[in-house]
């Protein structure tokens, strides 16, 4: 009888195992777990991360600022500028092509940057100078701008969200509201998307069409050589499995280990430790809504410093201080343009004088709504903690528990807390993005045109376009200083701190990660 | 019997209505605006307005609705609002890893279960009764996360025998789709092992406390033939009932197993989906859900006339 069931099962089992094994099975393939899931296709028609890291492998962009933050030319061979920096001509490489096959052009790329222009911050800040832009022939157009400005370059060469993608021109031309529902760039990795699985795997396979310039690969810049045959961008939600499969070598780049994860990924046998670039951290924030009391006083707004000790902060999100640095400034430390100016605010820790200076500004014990986020690793540690400094000043705080996704809804609510609107919320930027007064758009004070919380000044503004048209860089420095004093002074937001998030790979497995500072290249990578 | 499935098919056509009518309006009350979490961090309020209009978020809750029944009427589930890819694609990628992962857990938690359950009744209040009870109470009480963690840590990182992650699809050949599944059924296995072992226990010994048992022993009747043939199948009805509730509340996802062992299945889907509030994924998928339960209790009534002469439809 058993001998009889076995047999069965044998006989049903047999011709699945004959089944082939997959057609890549040969191939080199590069599996790296990110920090989110690829969900967007379209890096201009969001600012997630996630979907720029996807754009990047799939899109080229005309330049690509490298290591230290200058522009270099990426698609484009050659570019002059007028004497009166009002005009610039580019000339696009030979040879760009999209993946299915249609030779790049000037429309293009037009049509493209147009498109990133009326969509992203910094675009919109460029396109804000330009009058117009017009092909020469297939591969050579201008931009002409009304005034000069001094971030044309590094504008169209930037790593943050949202890169300024050259797409197809019918692909450009989709709305920029609305998401582009094919990803064909002339990038060195091609889109898979009958093999994407949303919230599990996003496939990229290796363009060999693609013609990488002769430089060395540095950060955005230089050349993109698609290394392996396949990237697969798998998501894994649980950190402590994603750990486990790079330990056990079933992965071969982990993005972002949570700092928890860190001392055991030191001690694994095969796996190391990145920092990609100098400037490439985390910083945290506080965002004080500029429109609702208390804190639509400058006097409230300051207050609000006295109740943070970076030190704090940063061992509740990070622990090991070999990964964090006290910031008390709102351009990044350890960048170009990081400065003293307005540090003196951040200089001592005094919950009883936050309250009192509360007081003096009006405050007479209302709730405060803080929008606390109960699922993000970083920001919800950082919540609890901003909380019981609070709390311990006396103030009466109106904690409300939410998931991230309802965070990010009620912070566009300009309505009084009472009717759901907010007080206070706790976010993070990129190191990189926070490095260049232009590119960071959180030091804006653009009032109902600018980010949740809606700072308004000026001031804060006239600088920021005063730096965008700097011709120097000693310039440019003076005015970041001034820049981040006036925006201390006004509280646009309060930073807790800095910290590093390395990534994690298999050293025994994987070679070439190209040193980036912004968003994470996985071009230049190869197999052992 | 005919007349029976035909009236009971018809009868979830109103259950269905009632649960689009529940999921629909629950979903939009909820806070939450998936155009927010498109537009990404670095979004100005103007931006997401934008996109909430293009994707038809900022009409009326009741023009929403008929659009969406009028799409559903006509077989079409909609598309997410984040990746543009159809519902069903994306509930069909995701049908292959839950069907997998269902029926290796059953299998495990069956051919494990009935068998000790079984032995426990027959050897009641003895040694044996208490060693598999013990186990069915720390199984049923040890979550499933911990277990998971246990097994990963000393199969996979230690001892190397079985990936910690992922799932092998078969048409990528039976072994590591096999190996894929042998961790996260034996985790999710075991606690459906003790709740089933329980109840087979508790059934069996109910009936071996019955007249006709007796007399089948004083028959003479070997032991294995009494257990098996007389009382098991007279104790099978609530032991098919828990085994179909756990076939529904597996088929409907296992959210943590299918996280710790990053297996893509519908469980994954809907929670993503819920988080990313991405309104027709979550609608399509518990229509789905409600169907396939309908279904599920369906065929297990329709088993119970099988099972046990007396009832009849």
């Amino acid at each position: 009888m058993i001998n009889r069931v076995f047999a069965g099962a044998l006989a049903l089992a047999l011709p699945f195992a004959a089944v082939q094994a997959p057609a890549h099975a040969q191939e080199k393939v590069l599996k790296a777990v990110m920090h989110a899931d690829v969900r967007v296709i379209d890096p201009v028609w969001t600012t997630q991360t996630i979907a720029n890291i996807h754009g990047a492998l799939v899109y080229d962009t005309l330049f690509g600022n490298d290591a230290d933050q200058k522009p270099k030319p990426q698609m484009v061979d050659k570019y002059e500028v007028s004497p009166d920096k009002l005009t610039y001509t580019f000339t696009l490489r030979d040879g760009l092509k999209f993946h299915d096959g249609s030779p790049v052009t000037t429309k293009d790329v037009i049509a493209s940057l147009k498109r990133w222009g009326a969509k992203d911050g910094v675009g919109q800040r460029l396109m804000g100078f330009v009058t117009k832009m017009e092909p020469v022939d297939d591969k050579t157009f201008t931009m002409v701008l009304k005034a000069p400005y001094g971030m044309v370059l590094e504008s169209l060469g930037k790593s943050s969200s949202s890169i300024p993608a050259i797409m197809r021109e019918k692909d450009a031309l989709t709305d920029p509201q609305q998401q582009v529902k094919e990803a064909v760039g002339s990038g060195p990795y091609i889109f898979a998307k009958d093999q994407w699985v949303p919230g599990s795997k996003a496939v990229y396979l290796k363009n060999k069409d693609y013609k990488p310039r002769t430089e060395a690969p540095s950060s955005f810049a230089g050349a993109k050589i698609p290394g392996v045959d396949r990237i697969e961008l798998v998501w894994i939600s649980d950190p402590q499995t994603a750990m486990s499969a790079l330990i056990n070598g079933e992965i071969d780049f982990y993005e972002a280990p949570p700092n928890d994860f860190l001392p055991l990924l030191e001690k694994a046998r095969g796996v190391k430790l990145l920092k990609t670039g100098k400037i490439d951290s985390t910083q945290g924030f506080i965002r004080l809504n500029h429109l609702q009391p208390p804190f639509d006083n400058v006097k409230a707004r300051q207050a609000m410093y006295y109740l943070i000790n970076q030190e704090d902060f940063l061992r509740a999100i990070v622990g090991n201080p070999k990964y964090y640095k006290v910031c008390p400034a709102l351009l990044t430390c350890g960048g170009p343009y990081e400065n003293a100016g307005g540090r003196e605010w951040m200089k001592e820790y005094n919950p009883k004088k936050a309250l009192q200076l509360l007081k003096e500004a009006g405050y007479k014990g209302e709730p405060i709504t803080v929008l606390s986020a109960s699922d993000h690793a970083t920001i919800t540690p950082a919540t609890q903690v901003l909380i019981q400094a609070m709390r311990e000043a006396g103030i009466n705080v109106d904690a409300q528990s939410m998931d991230w996704g309802s965070v990010v809804t009620r912070r566009a609510k300009k309505d009084p807390p009472a009717q759901g609107g907010w007080n206070i919320f706790v976010t993070t930027s990129g190191g990189v993005g926070s490095a260049n007064p232009v590119l960071h758009t959180w030091i804006g004070a653009a009032c109902d045109k600018g980010l949740f919380g809606w700072p308004c000044d000026a001031k804060i503004e006239e600088l920021r376009n005063a730096f965008g048209m700097a011709q120097t860089e000693e310039e440019r420095k003076k005015i970041a200083t001034e820049l981040q004093t006036r925006a201390m002074e006004q509280v646009v937001y309060i930073p807790f701190g800095q910290w590093d998030t390395p990534l994690a790979y298999r050293a025994d497995k994987i070679d070439g990660i190209v040193p980036n500072t912004g968003l994470a290249v996985l071009w230049g990578i190869t197999k052992k | 019997m005919t007349a029976y499935i035909v009236r009971r098919l018809f009868a979830t056509l109103p259950v269905m209505a009632v649960v689009a009518l529940f999921v629909f309006f629950l979903l939009r009350f909820a806070p939450g605006d998936p155009a927010a979490i498109i537009a990404g961090e670095d979004a100005t309020v103007e931006s997401i307005a934008a996109v909430r209009a293009k994707l038809g978020l900022d009409r009326p809750m009741v023009e929403q609705f008929f659009v969406w029944t009028t799409q559903l009427a006509q077989g079409d589930m909609g598309v997410s609002i984040f990746s543009n890819l159809p519902v069903t694609r994306l509930i069909s990628q995701r049908l292959e890893p839950t069907a997998a992962l269902t029926l290796s857990t059953l299998f495990v938690a069956v051919a494990l279960a009935v068998p000790i359950g079984v032995v426990a009744a027959w050897k009641a209040r003895k040694w044996v009764d208490r060693l598999v009870m013990g186990f069915a109470v720390l199984g049923f009480a040890m979550p499933v996360f911990v277990l998971a963690y246990i097994l990963i840590y000393f199969f996979a990182v230690q001892w190397q025998l079985l990936p910690v992650q992922g799932y092998q699809p078969i048409k990528d050949g039976f072994w590591p789709f096999f190996e894929s599944l042998i961790l996260p059924s034996v985790a999710l296995g075991i606690t459906y092992m003790a709740l089933i072992a329980r109840i087979t226990r508790a059934s069996m010994l109910e009936v071996l406390a019955q007249d006709y048992i007796r007399t089948a022993n004083s028959k003479g009747l070997a032991t294995d033939r009494v257990l098996l043939l007389h009382a098991l199948k007279n104790a099978a009805v609530p032991i098919v009932t828990v085994i179909g509730i756990g076939i529904a509340l597996l088929i409907s996802g296992v959210v943590i197993t299918e996280t710790v062992f990053n297996i893509p299945g519908l469980g994954r889907l809907t929670v993503d989906a819920v988080l990313k509030r991405d309104y027709p994924v979550v609608q399509g998928l518990i229509l789905v859900f409600a169907g396939a339960k309908v279904l599920v209790n369906l065929i297990i009534d329709i088993s119970y006339a099988f099972l046990d002469p007396r009832i009849r439809y």
